[in-house]
C-alpha cells in the first residue's frame, strides 16, 4: 500500500521534474550564449579600433602621399604652406619616453632587486603600497607637477631651458612608469627558484653577486619584456606632455627644447575648432594609427619575448 | 700565506661593494615614496587658501576667484556611475567565460592575447574610437552616455584581467563539492565561485574605476572643452570631469588659475581616495561574512 502510494507520486511528480530540468538546461545555455556575447565585446573592440583607424585615416591618405606621411621632416597641418611629415612628432614621442625610461629603468630595477632579494617583509609593507599609489596618481596631476614644480626646479640648473620642455615631461613620466618596471621585474624574480640562489651563496657569494649573476639572468626574459612594456606605455601616454612638453613639432633630440608628442597633437586637434571632414581633422586618426601601431607592436614583441626566452626550471 | 691575503684583500672590497650597493638599491626604492611625498606637498602648498566650500558649489568662471567645479565634480559622478554599470557585468561576465566556460581552444586563447593586447592600448585611442564610433556613427552626439561607454572600453581589460585571477584563486575542489552534489555549470559559477571571488573582483573592478575617473585624455576626445555651467541632468546631457578641468586651468597662463587646478587636484585625489577607502571597507566587511 504504502509503496503503491509512493509509486504513484512519483509517476505524477516527474513530468514537472522533468520539464524542472528542461529549464534549467535552457536557462543554463541561455547564461553560456550570454557570457560569450560578453567575451566577444573585447574582440569587437579590437576590430572597431583597427577598422576606424584605418577607415577614418584613409581620407588623409587620398590627399596625402603615406611617402610624405612618412619620410617629412615638418609637420605643420595647421599653417600655410602645410607639410605634413610625421618623423617631427616620432621625435618627440621618442625623446620623451626614452628620458623616461632612462630614469625608470635603473631606479625601477634597482628598487625590484632589493624588494625581491634584500627587504623584509616589515619595508615591503610599507613600500608596495606606497608604489601603488604611486601608479594609482592620475596623469593629469603628473603634468601639474612636471610644469609648475620639475620645471622651475630645472630651469636653475639650465637658465636657457624653455618652459615647455622635454625634459621635465620625460622625468616625470620615468617617475610614473617606476612602479610598473618595478613591480613586473620583481615578479620575474620572484619566480626564480631558492636552491639556484642557495647554490650560490653556498659557493660564497655576497647578496649582490647573487642578485647581478644569479637573479637578475635567471630573470632577464621578465625584466626586458616589463620594460618594452613600460616603454610603450610611455610613448602612448597623453597628459603630461600635453601640459608640459609644448606644442611645438620639431625634429630634435635636445631634451631642453619645446617639442610636441603624438599624443598631445591629437590632444591639441580634439580641443581646437576643427572643422570635420578637413584634412586637418583626418591627420589625427593618421597619426594615432601609428600610436597604434607601435604600442602594438611593442605589446607583442614584450609577449613574444617573454615565452620565447623564458628560463624553465 | 700571500693568497689568503689577496682573498681577504678581495673579500673586503666584496663587502665594501655589497653595503654599497645595498643602500643604493635602498634609495632607489625609496624614490617612489620621496616624490610622492614632495608632490602632496607641492599641490597642499598650491591650493592653500583656494580650496573652499565656495570652490565645490561654483561653476567654472574667467574670474579665478568665482571659478569652481560643481559642473565637473557632477561629471565626474555621473560617468563614475554609469562605467561602474557597465563594466562590471561585462567584464565578469567576460572573466567568468574564460575560466569556467570556454574551452581549452583557438577562440579562447585569441579572446585572452586580445585582452592582454587591449589591456596596452594608449587611452586616447580608445578616445578616437568612442568619438568616430559613439558620438558620431551612433550619434549619441558629445554625451555623458558616449563617455561612459568609451571609458568602459578602455577598463574593461583592466577588470576582465583582475576577475579573472579572483576566479582563478577559487579551490578547484568547492567547484567539485557542489558539482557531486547535483548542481549545474551556472549554479556553482553563482553559489560558489563568485561569493568566494567577489573580493577580489571588487577591488580590481575599484581600481580600474579609480583609473577611469583620473583620465583626461578619452574624454577630451569625447568632450573637447566645454564651459558648462550647469549640472548634467540625463545621460546624453553634454558634460566635462574633473581632470578636463584641472588640465584646463593648468594651461592657462594666469598664475591664479594654476592654484585653482591645485584645489582641483586636491578634490580628485580625495574623490580616488574614498573610493580606494571604500573598496577595502567592502573586501574586509565580505571577506569577514565569508569566513563565518
Amino acid at each position: 500500500m504504502g509503496l503503491e502510494h509512493s509509486l504513484e507520486t512519483t509517476a505524477s511528480q516527474s513530468p514537472l521534474s522533468l520539464r524542472r530540468r528542461n529549464q534549467s538546461r535552457f536557462r543554463e545555455a541561455v547564461i553560456q550564449q550570454l557570457l560569450t556575447l560578453c567575451a566577444l565585446v573585447s574582440i569587437f573592440t579590437t576590430i572597431g579600433i583597427v577598422a576606424m583607424l584605418i577607415w577614418q585615416s584613409a581620407g588623409f591618405f587620398s590627399k596625402v602621399s603615406p611617402l610624405e606621411f612618412f619620410t617629412g621632416t615638418k609637420w605643420t597641418p595647421l599653417f600655410q604652406p602645410q607639410h605634413f611629415g610625421i618623423l617631427p612628432l616620432v621625435a618627440g614621442t621618442l625623446l620623451t619616453a626614452g628620458i623616461a625610461i632612462l630614469i625608470a629603468l635603473p631606479i625601477g630595477l634597482a628598487s625590484a632587486v632589493y624588494l625581491s632579494e634584500y627587504a623584509r617583509d616589515k619595508v615591503r609593507r610599507v613600500v608596495k603600497p606606497s608604489l601603488e599609489i604611486l601608479a594609482g596618481i592620475p596623469t593629469v596631476v603628473y603634468g601639474y607637477f612636471a610644469l609648475t614644480f620639475v620645471t622651475p626646479v630645472l630651469r636653475n640648473v639650465f637658465p636657457n631651458m624653455i618652459v615647455f620642455n622635454a625634459l621635465s615631461a620625460g622625468l616625470v613620466m620615468g617617475v610614473m612608469i617606476i612602479p610598473m618596471v618595478s613591480s613586473l621585474s620583481e615578479d620575474a624574480m620572484v619566480a626564480v627558484p631558492r636552491s639556484l640562489r642557495d647554490a650560490a651563496y653556498g659557493l660564497g657569494a655576497t647578496r649582490l653577486e647573487v642578485a647581478t649573476r644569479v637573479v637578475i639572468p635567471a630573470a632577464v626574459s621578465g625584466i626586458v619584456s616589463a620594460c618594452i612594456m613600460a616603454l610603450s606605455r610611455a610613448v602612448g601616454e597623453t597628459m603630461i606632455v600635453a601640459i608640459a612638453a609644448g606644442s611645438t613639432p620639431k625634429l630634435t633630440l635636445n631634451p631642453l627644447e619645446s617639442i610636441q608628442t603624438m599624443t598631445a597633437y591629437i590632444v591639441q586637434i580634439s580641443l581646437g575648432e576643427t572643422p570635420h571632414g578637413t584634412v586637418e581633422y583626418y591627420t589625427i586618426f593618421a597619426v594615432a594609427l601609428l600610436l597604434f601601431a607601435m604600442t602594438m607592436l611593442m605589446n607583442l614583441f614584450s609577449q613574444w619575448f617573454v615565452r620565447r626566452y623564458r628560463e624553465k626550471y | 700565506m700571500k693568497n689568503g691575503d689577496v682573498f681577504r684583500q678581495r673579500l673586503k672590497v666584496r663587502h665594501i661593494k655589497e653595503g654599497v650597493h645595498r643602500n643604493l638599491m635602498l634609495l632607489a626604492t625609496l624614490t617612489g615614496i620621496v616624490v610622492l611625498t614632495v608632490l602632496i606637498i607641492d599641490i597642499l602648498r598650491d591650493s592653500a587658501g583656494w580650496l573652499d566650500w565656495q570652490f565645490i558649489t561654483s561653476y567654472p568662471s574667467r574670474h579665478p576667484a568665482e571659478a569652481g567645479l560643481l559642473s565637473a565634480l557632477f561629471g565626474t559622478l555621473w560617468i563614475m556611475v554609469l562605467t561602474a554599470l557597465f563594466s562590471l557585468p561585462i567584464g565578469i561576465g567576460t572573466a567568468i567565460y574564460l575560466e569556467e566556460y570556454a574551452p581549452d581552444n583557438r577562440l579562447q586563447r585569441i579572446i585572452q592575447t586580445n585582452i592582454n593586447n587591449l589591456a596596452g592600448v594608449p587611452s586616447i585611442v580608445y578616445g578616437l574610437l568612442g568619438l568616430s564610433f559613439f558620438v558620431q556613427a551612433l550619434a549619441l552626439g558629445r554625451s555623458i552616455l558616449a563617455g561612459a561607454l568609451t571609458l568602459t572600453l578602455m577598463s574593461l581589460p583592466v577588470i576582465i584581467i583582475a576577475a579573472q585571477e579572483a576566479i582563478r584563486s577559487v579551490p578547484e575542489g568547492h567547484r567539485l563539492g557542489a558539482y557531486a552534489l547535483g548542481a549545474t555549470q551556472w549554479q556553482v559559477v553563482r553559489n560558489i565561485v563568485l561569493p568566494t571571488a567577489l573580493p577580489g573582483i571588487l577591488t580590481g573592478t575599484i581600481l580600474a574605476m579609480s583609473r577611469a575617473i583620473g583620465e583626461a585624455a578619452p574624454v577630451i576626445a569625447i568632450s573637447a572643452l566645454v564651459y558648462l555651467t550647469f549640472i548634467p541632468s540625463t545621460p546624453l546631457d553634454r558634460f566635462t570631469v574633473l581632470p578636463i578641468q584641472i588640465f584646463n586651468w593648468v594651461s592657462r597662463p594666469q598664475e591664479d588659475f594654476q592654484h585653482l587646478a591645485a584645489a582641483g587636484i586636491i578634490v580628485l585625489l580625495l574623490v580616488l581616495l574614498s573610493m580606494n577607502a571604500a573598496a577595502i571597507i567592502l573586501r574586509n566587511r565580505y571577506q569577514k561574512r565569508t569566513e563565518e
